[in-house]
């Protein structure tokens, strides 16, 4: 089967889906500087991305292919297959309402499905509808979004305008069977006050783990995580 | 000679090496972490002593700081922006708290099968939880301290020796009441202590 099932979220909006391995999803911006936070949890939906396993393992700050996505487990939940962007922010979470104040006001009442919410709120919401809750809720890799590190005694950070144009795209590998949760919201520290852009999520095959796969080639880590979510599999 | 006794003094207990604890806290008391020897790493989790589903957040705490280390005067944030703690005092200079907890698991995905049934932060974290409600659900991304982990501004990430020595120490003022869960870390493979763990002290204090 090769069908391709392709669903094009809003800004500001939220899905998940329930996504089996040997899956592609190739997740495009549909216009500038959008914003996807994702959140992935393992089929028992307790075993969930450990960002910081990820970053530590692969010694890397940001996420960029062909880094592999692990869970607090120690599984290879998704692999970074195929990006347009070398940086994929991860460190600094989804909003709050607390964010949304240093815009104007939006309601319902006046703009409709245009009224902004925060990726924390809606994020919940969206959990709520697998019977998960805030305990639940972990680091997000927010995919399109750099926000860079300075070389100062603190490591200040800076959101970059302009780091993602309407075509970037981010494309994962499912390594094990996933709920796969996406928010489109605003990122939090984003600057301007427009409408944000949405993205497209294209989801289909993917070819299978070869022998020579950069994940595989990339680093020993890598490797071992990918090893570990096969064995799940077998 | 007339003998002092500090009456504030509420908590003064060393954690061995590779061993861990679970701490009550009031608002307002402090808690220092004092690195006996030198070079070894403290994981640390806060939560609210009232709602542990409201506990510390390393990715909400590093975005409203605008910066990756803690120091003296970051502000500890929980994932709902509560205030859990400020760090009141520090003589080591930066923490890390993107570089989360060893477990059996991410040993054996760094380091290789043979690792898997090492002592790991994560098993510490779950056995001193467990009396609080603290379980898999709750464990989430701790502070380091002492631990010495730098970001590069092209987004690589490495793993240093430490920036502190013995009897070097951090402080906690805790924003509300708090639960305060430590794993002092067991970790032989890396030198975020050295490839030696040692002891730490803990000493809280409040009126």
């Amino acid at each position: 089967m090769s069908t391709t099932y392709r669903h094009e979220m809003p800004g500001g909006a939220t899905w998940s889906a329930t996504v089996p391995a040997g899956r592609s999803i190739t997740i495009t911006a549909l216009g500038p500087d959008a914003n996807a936070s994702l959140l992935l949890f393992a089929a028992d939906r307790l075993d969930r991305l450990n960002l910081p396993d990820t970053l530590k393992a692969q010694m890397s700050a940001c996420v960029r292919p062909p880094m592999t996505l692990m869970s607090d487990r120690g599984l290879a939940l998704a692999s970074v297959t195929h990006s347009t962007l070398a940086w994929h922010d991860c460190l600094t979470g989804f909003g709050h309402e607390a964010h949304l104040a240093r815009f104007a006001p939006t309601s319902y009442q006046v703009e409709r499905n245009d009224w902004r919410r925060p990726a924390r709120s809606e994020l919940l919401l969206e959990l709520a509808k697998y019977g998960l809750g805030e305990a639940d809720l972990h680091g997000c890799v927010n995919l399109f979004t750099k926000v860079a590190i300075a070389d100062d005694t603190a490591a200040s950070l800076a959101w970059q305008a302009g780091h993602t144009v309407a075509g970037d795209t981010v494309t994962l590998r499912t390594e094990v069977d996933l709920l796969v949760v996406l928010s489109t919201a605003q990122h939090p520290l984003a600057t301007f006050d427009h409408p944000v852009a949405g993205v497209e999520v294209a989801v289909g095959p993917a070819a299978p783990v070869a022998a020579d796969d950069p994940s595989i080639a990339f680093r020993d880590e890598t490797a071992r995580s990918l090893e570990m979510s096969r064995r799940v599999l077998a | 000679m007339t003998a002092t006794i500090d009456d504030t003094i509420r908590i003064d207990t060393v954690v061995g090496a590779g061993d861990g604890a679970l701490l009550e806290l009031p608002a307002g008391a402090t808690l220092r972490i004092v690195d006996l020897h030198g070079n070894q790493a403290v994981d640390t989790l806060l939560y609210d002593a009232h709602d542990v589903n409201n506990r510390y957040s390393a990715f909400d705490t590093v975005r409203e700081q605008g910066a990756v280390y803690l120091t003296t005067g970051s502000r500890l944030l929980s994932t709902r922006l509560d205030e859990l703690a400020v760090i009141s005092d520090d003589t080591c200079g930066r923490h890390d708290t993107i570089g989360g907890a060893c477990a059996q698991e991410s040993n054996v995905i760094r380091y290789g099968e043979h690792t898997r049934h090492q002592h790991a932060c994560r098993q510490t974290f779950l056995r001193y939880g467990a009396p609080a409600g603290i379980g898999q659900r709750q464990l989430g991304h701790n502070i380091n301290f002492f631990m010495n982990v730098p970001v590069q501004p092209d987004g690589a990430l490495k793993f240093d020796d430490g920036l502190s020595g013995p009897g070097k120490y951090v402080e906690l003022r805790a924003s509300r009441d708090l639960l305060v869960l430590i794993s002092n870390c067991p970790q032989l493979n890396n030198p975020c202590n050295g490839w030696d763990p040692t002891p730490v002290r803990l000493i809280g204090r409040w009126a």
